[in-house]
């Protein structure tokens, strides 16, 4: 490991000065960012520890009824947060569907947002990474592509977002609360990471120093709460990555759907919004048909970046069946198995 | 010796032999309260740290390492290269014995696979030393890597595992093949696996002129000890390895890894106690792995399902540089009857590490392979896979015509399919499914390992108080030989545990011989019985040959020790206590020795292995392709049962490794580059707890008298065999897929879809 500077601000300005440096990097749970110093895969010249910094740990209830989450929140604690779980269910399945319980404990919301790529190149720093070092190349291309993206990459490189909680937050419209040196700005999720193009090492909007301090969820996004699934396929039940994954929220009056969220994991460089998907469902009943209509819609894009193809029906099939389990209706307790096929809901997979 | 103490027995649960009580692990506390002490947790006075620097590329030489960058970062103490690492004895590519890995000591500048230590960073800290490993910034002259086993010439190997024959046949297998009309052919593939134990290799070392110190985990001490001496020229004497408790080994601890004898040159080279610990990346490369295998079987049989022929060809690989191949074709030799069978292999030499013994080498992967090549005869037969097997049962071993000195396989399968519900089994595939929808399977696989013995030596010790010391240089890798041991030791004394005092896991104590082989409770615990026997001879010797004794006399009758008393056999009422005899002759103590090895005589006329059958129910999602083992039954007959409880668990352990097998291990490389590309148990997939929802171990009833005359055979590699079978045939079940390259991962079941 680098020797590195370590500094714990008391205040955002202090912490906003420190982290402007270039080779600053904030520290929160530090459960992603260590393990890459110890590999020698970034290595920062100062740690700007935010852990500790007031006012970044709360849930908090708007009077619209949204929520701001304080981007010091770990993980377990807002996932398992009654009124939370109750108003966003998918959110917290996705969230408990990662990592592992100590990983959980140990994670914020906003290194979460945040936490880099598991492209085996990356990690690998032997090898060519563009993401690393700018214009290297990318030595994932033609090799062992069985997690790279099918949706949003670009020939400098093909990796994922690895988050769960991205997922069904990007589907619900969260909004990424955000301050810097000019002062605080809002950006939607959905426009906070950057896809690869020509410059992968890019991947969000913020400019040096800025600091994520809250992430804010809109008072419509409750209203899909008893029609919302997070699913995550993976090649253990659990304690895996996505192989791929999907949120889905349904709206449905009298029969038909009024409202419609789809968001797809593991598949795209970043949590993947499918909003042409959702408009085929507006006005449509809930049935498979329209599901896998909509699903085939959120793919239309999707290509292979290597040996990946099974991602693209995957995806599909992963897409259809979060909407039906939606539209079964979120159940009353969440699943032993977050986010699982084997969590047991019966006749699911008929519907 | 480090203070070790143990937890007291509780109270005896019956009277009489302490062998068979369910006892839970004296280490146990020790170990949940962090008071086991392992080899990193070491910190002698003046110690420094030292890290490898190992090869990224696969093949090809090392050109630059920027020594001076390294040196000059503070902190760091020494770099120790090729140029000047402190000379040795013996050449590291010498090979004198197939109990010895060819090492990679920084002879020369070659790099013959990827993670190969080329430099060694020593400094004050750990920080520094892996800092400054960094800034070597290696330069290399690199060549094509071979990584895969289509990448080379293949070759008979002159002999497989530890000197088995490359080739064997019985009968005529190409006779019987033309002969029937019921055939089948199936090529399979598993994957390079990893070790991975929790623990990493480590060492400890400290040099006192010429002896050493060294703390590190070894599944064979004496052994390690005798490398070190080979390498380093000194006596073995001089030579203490402490190992008392091992955080896993799965074989790769078995024979002396080349980070650990760096480890040692480089406190000689400083010229102060070094620990190296090795990261686990760098376990991916230097300290073996399993080979790959392409196993292609061939089976016929008559028309009512018995088997006329059975082939089993193994390609593997083993490294450029030395030679260990995966013996998976011999499992055929000893499991189902037939009148002609074939063994047969083939090799590769890539650039990879070299392969070494890991949980059941040869046995594991060789078993998934038959076991589903069996599961697809017993389909083309249109028979029950159970049924088939029964059919096909071995009275005999097939390969040698022996009788089995003992073989409860039959009690096996009957147990475990009643337990497990069996006979409700369709015969098709794909026609169970549970409420959610999900494809529901059963499968079987049998499970087999051989009951081996090394050989092994402990020292027993009476002393005038009553008590007694038992010694002997086990390895506990957490199987739970601090306790199996000291129970057979406790009754080969005839004292109780809380009157004896059981040594272990040190080279200064007499060679138990290798925790390996599932053969160390009986190849340590033959020793021990041998040495408390002799012990309890000596002393009823003094008793019975002095008139003062109330045995005296007892001659031919003979007596019985039994806590801390010798009784005349013929008459129990005349006894008297270990401390009355010893005190009356004037003596502190009475010393037995005892030493085991195989029996040739009983291994010229039996053959000798363990037995089981494992049932397993598997759910697939039929869209997703996503697979959860939701039910594994085990049942196993492996001789005498030293203590249940730490059995049921070698039998879990084993059992989830088959599933581990059948379903997630993987060692992905980058065919380009030939690097490891999930050095890391974040991606290097083992099962979670949620992957094993039900498991449940029957420990069948079996007495052997011929295996030992503890009648004890093995039970810590068999259950990973039977088991991957079990899953994968559960598997083909549950869809209708029969998947033949390991890892079964979820996108060979993804089934398309009308659309
Ligand atoms: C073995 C393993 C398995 C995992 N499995 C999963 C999984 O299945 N699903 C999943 O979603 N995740 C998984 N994770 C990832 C885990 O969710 C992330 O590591 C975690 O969320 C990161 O949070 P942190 O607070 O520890 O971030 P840190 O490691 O502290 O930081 C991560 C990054 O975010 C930056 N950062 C942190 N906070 C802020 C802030 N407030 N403002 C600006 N920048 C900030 C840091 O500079 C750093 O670049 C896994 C991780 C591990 C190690
Ligand atoms: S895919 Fe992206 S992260 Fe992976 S090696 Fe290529 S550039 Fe780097």
């Amino acid at each position: 490991m680098n020797r590195f500077d370590y500094v714990r601000p008391a205040t955002f300005a202090e912490a906003i000065a420190a982290a402007s440096e270039p080779g600053a990097a904030y520290l929160a749970g530090g459960t992603n960012l260590l393990d890459l110093m110890k590999g020698g895969v970034v290595r920062p010249g100062r740690l700007v520890d935010v852990s500790r910094l007031p006012g970044l740990g709360a849930i908090e209830w708007l009077a619209d009824g949204g929520v701001r989450i304080g981007a010091l929140v770990r993980n377990a604690d807002l996932a398992h947060d009654p009124e939370f779980a109750r108003r966003f269910p998918a959110v917290a399945e996705a969230l408990l569907s990662g990592a592992s319980a100590q990983l959980r404990n140990m994670a914020t919301v906003g290194g979460n947002l945040l936490q880099r790529t598991r492209c085996a190149y990356f990690y690998d720093v032997a090898g060519a990474c563009n993401k690393r070092q700018p214009g290297a190349g990318c030595e994932a291309r033609g090799g062992e592509t069985r997690n790279a993206a099918v949706l949003g990459w670009s020939e400098h490189c093909i990796a994922t977002h690895p988050s769960d909680f991205c997922v069904a937050l990007v589907a619900l419209d969260a909004v990424v609360e955000i301050a810097g040196k000019r002062g605080e700005r809002a950006v939607p999720l959905e426009g906070f990471h950057r896809l690869p193009g020509e410059t992968p090492e890019q991947e969000s909007v913020l400019e040096p120093g800025e600091l994520i301090i809250a992430v804010r969820l809109p008072a419509e996004a409750a209203s899909f709460s008893r029609h919302v699934r997070y699913l995550k396929i993976r090649d253990r039940t659990s304690f895996a990555f996505a192989v791929a994954s999907a949120a889905a929220a349904l709206r449905i009056e009298q029969g038909a759907i009024v409202a419609a969220r789809i968001a797809l994991g593991g598949v795209a460089p970043k949590p993947w919004r499918a909003r042409l998907a959702e408009r085929t469902l507006i006005g449509v009943g809930p049935d498979r048909p329209h599901f896998d209509r909509a699903a085939a819609a959120a793919l239309a894009d999707a290509r292979p970046s290597g040996d990946n193809a099974f991602k693209i029906e995957l995806a599909h099939r992963i897409v259809a069946r979060a909407l039906a389990l939606a539209a079964a209706g979120t159940p009353a307790r969440l699943p032993a198995l977050p986010a699982s096929p084997f969590a047991p809901v019966a006749g699911v997979l008929h519907a | 010796m480090p203070e070790i103490v143990l937890s007291a027995a509780p109270a005896h649960l019956r009277h009489g032999s302490t062998i068979g009580q369910p006892l839970t692990r004296r280490d146990g506390i020790l170990k949940v309260s962090g008071g086991a002490r392992f080899a990193a947790d070491n910190h002698p006075p003046g110690m420094l740290y030292a890290v490898l620097a190992v090869s990224s590329i696969a093949r090809g030489r090392v050109a630059l390492l920027d020594v001076a960058a390294a040196k000059a970062h503070p902190g760091v103490v020494e770099i120790m290269t090729s140029a000047n690492k402190p000379p040795l004895a013996l050449d590291p590519d010498a090979k004198t014995n197939p109990f010895m890995r060819r090492l990679e000591l920084l002879q020369n500048d070659r790099v013959r696979y990827a993670n190969q230590p080329i430099a060694v960073v020593i400094a004050e800290t750990l920080e520094a030393a892996t800092e400054g490993a960094a800034l070597l910034s290696p330069r290399y002259e690199e060549e094509a890597p071979r990584a895969r086993l289509d990448a080379a010439e293949s070759f008979v190997p002159p002999a497989v595992g530890v000197g088995q024959p490359s080739e064997t046949e019985i009968g005529d297998v190409e006779a019987g093949l033309a002969r029937s009309s019921r055939r089948i052919e199936a090529t399979y593939e598993t994957p390079t696996q990893f070790h991975n134990p929790m623990e990493p290799h480590a060492i400890v070392a400290a040099w006192d002129g010429d002896t050493l110190t060294v703390d590190t985990p070894s599944q064979g001490l004496a052994m390690a000890q005798a490398r070190i001496a080979g390498l380093f020229g000194i006596p073995a004497e001089n030579i203490l390895i402490r190992s008392p408790f091992l955080g896993g080994g799965f074989g790769c601890k078995g024979l002396f890894t080349g980070p650990q004898v760096l480890g040692i040159m480089a406190a000689r080279l400083v010229g102060r106690p070094v620990k190296l610990v090795l990261r686990r990346e760098q376990m991916f490369g230097p300290v073996g792995h399993r080979a790959p295998t392409r196993q292609t079987l061939r089976l016929a049989t008559s028309a009512d399902g018995a088997l006329l022929a059975l082939s089993h060809h193994t390609r593997t690989a083993s490294s450029t540089f030395d030679d260990f191949f995966e013996p998976a074709s011999d499992v055929s030799h000893t499991l189902y009857a037939s009148p002609a069978i074939r063994t047969s292999y083939e090799a590769v030499r890539l650039d990879t590490g070299t392969p070494t013994f890991m949980r059941a080498p040869g046995e594991a992967s060789g078993s998934i392979a038959l076991e589903s090549a069996i599961d697809e005869m017993a389909e083309a037969c249109g028979m029950d896979p159970l049924a088939f097997r029964l059919r096909n049962y071995a009275e005999l071993e097939p390969i040698s015509g022996k009788p089995f000195s003992s073989k409860a396989l039959r009690a096996c399968y009957a147990e475990g399919a009643e337990r497990f519900g069996w006979q409700a089994r369709p015969l098709k595939p794909r026609e169970m499914c549970d409420a959610s929808g999900l494809l529901v399977g059963w499968g079987v696989g049998t499970a087999t390992f051989p009951a081996l013995m090394f050989q092994g030596q402990a020292r027993a010790v009476i002393r005038k108080d009553g008590t007694g010391i038992v010694e002997t240089g086990a390895e506990d890798m957490g199987q739970g030989a601090w306790t199996a041991l000291a129970q057979i030791a406790a009754d080969g004394l005839g004292l109780s545990l809380e009157q004896m005092e059981f040594r272990s896991g040190s080279s200064d104590l007499p060679d138990a011989g290798i925790a390996g082989g599932s053969a160390h409770t009986a190849t340590a615990g033959m020793a021990i019985a041998g040495a408390g026997a002799e012990a309890i001879a000596k002393l009823a010797a003094l008793a019975t040959g002095d008139e003062r004794s109330a045995l005296f006399g007892a001659g031919n009758a003979g007596v019985i020790a039994r806590g801390g008393r010798l009784f005349r056999r013929d008459d129990e009422s005349r006894s008297e206590s270990y401390a009355d005899i010893l005190n009356r002759a004037g003596l502190a103590e009475i010393e037995g020795r005892g030493s085991s090895a195989a029996d040739p005589v009983a291994q010229a006329n039996y053959a000798m292995h363990a037995h089981g059958a494992v049932f397993a129910e598997v759910k697939v999602d039929p869209e997703l392709g996503q697979i959860r083992v939701t039910r594994l039954v085990g049942a196993f007959a492996a001789g005498r049962i030293i203590n249940p409880r730490l059995v049921r668990s070698q039998y879990y352990g084993g059992m989830i490794w088959g599933v581990s097998f059948a379903l997630h291990e993987h060692g992905a490389f980058d065919s380009r580059s030939g690097r490891p590309m999930n050095p890391n148990l974040g991606e290097y997939h083992v099962p979670v707890n949620a992957d094993i929802p039900s498991i449940e171990a029957i420990l069948v009833a079996e007495e052997d008298r011929h295996v030992n005359a503890l009648g004890i055979k093995g039970v810590g590699e068999i259950a990973i065999t039977g088991t991957a079978g079990a899953v994968a045939n559960a598997v083909w079940h549950a869809t209708g897929r029969r998947i033949r390259r390991f890892p079964i991962t979820l996108e060979r079941l993804t089934e398309p879809l009308p659309r």
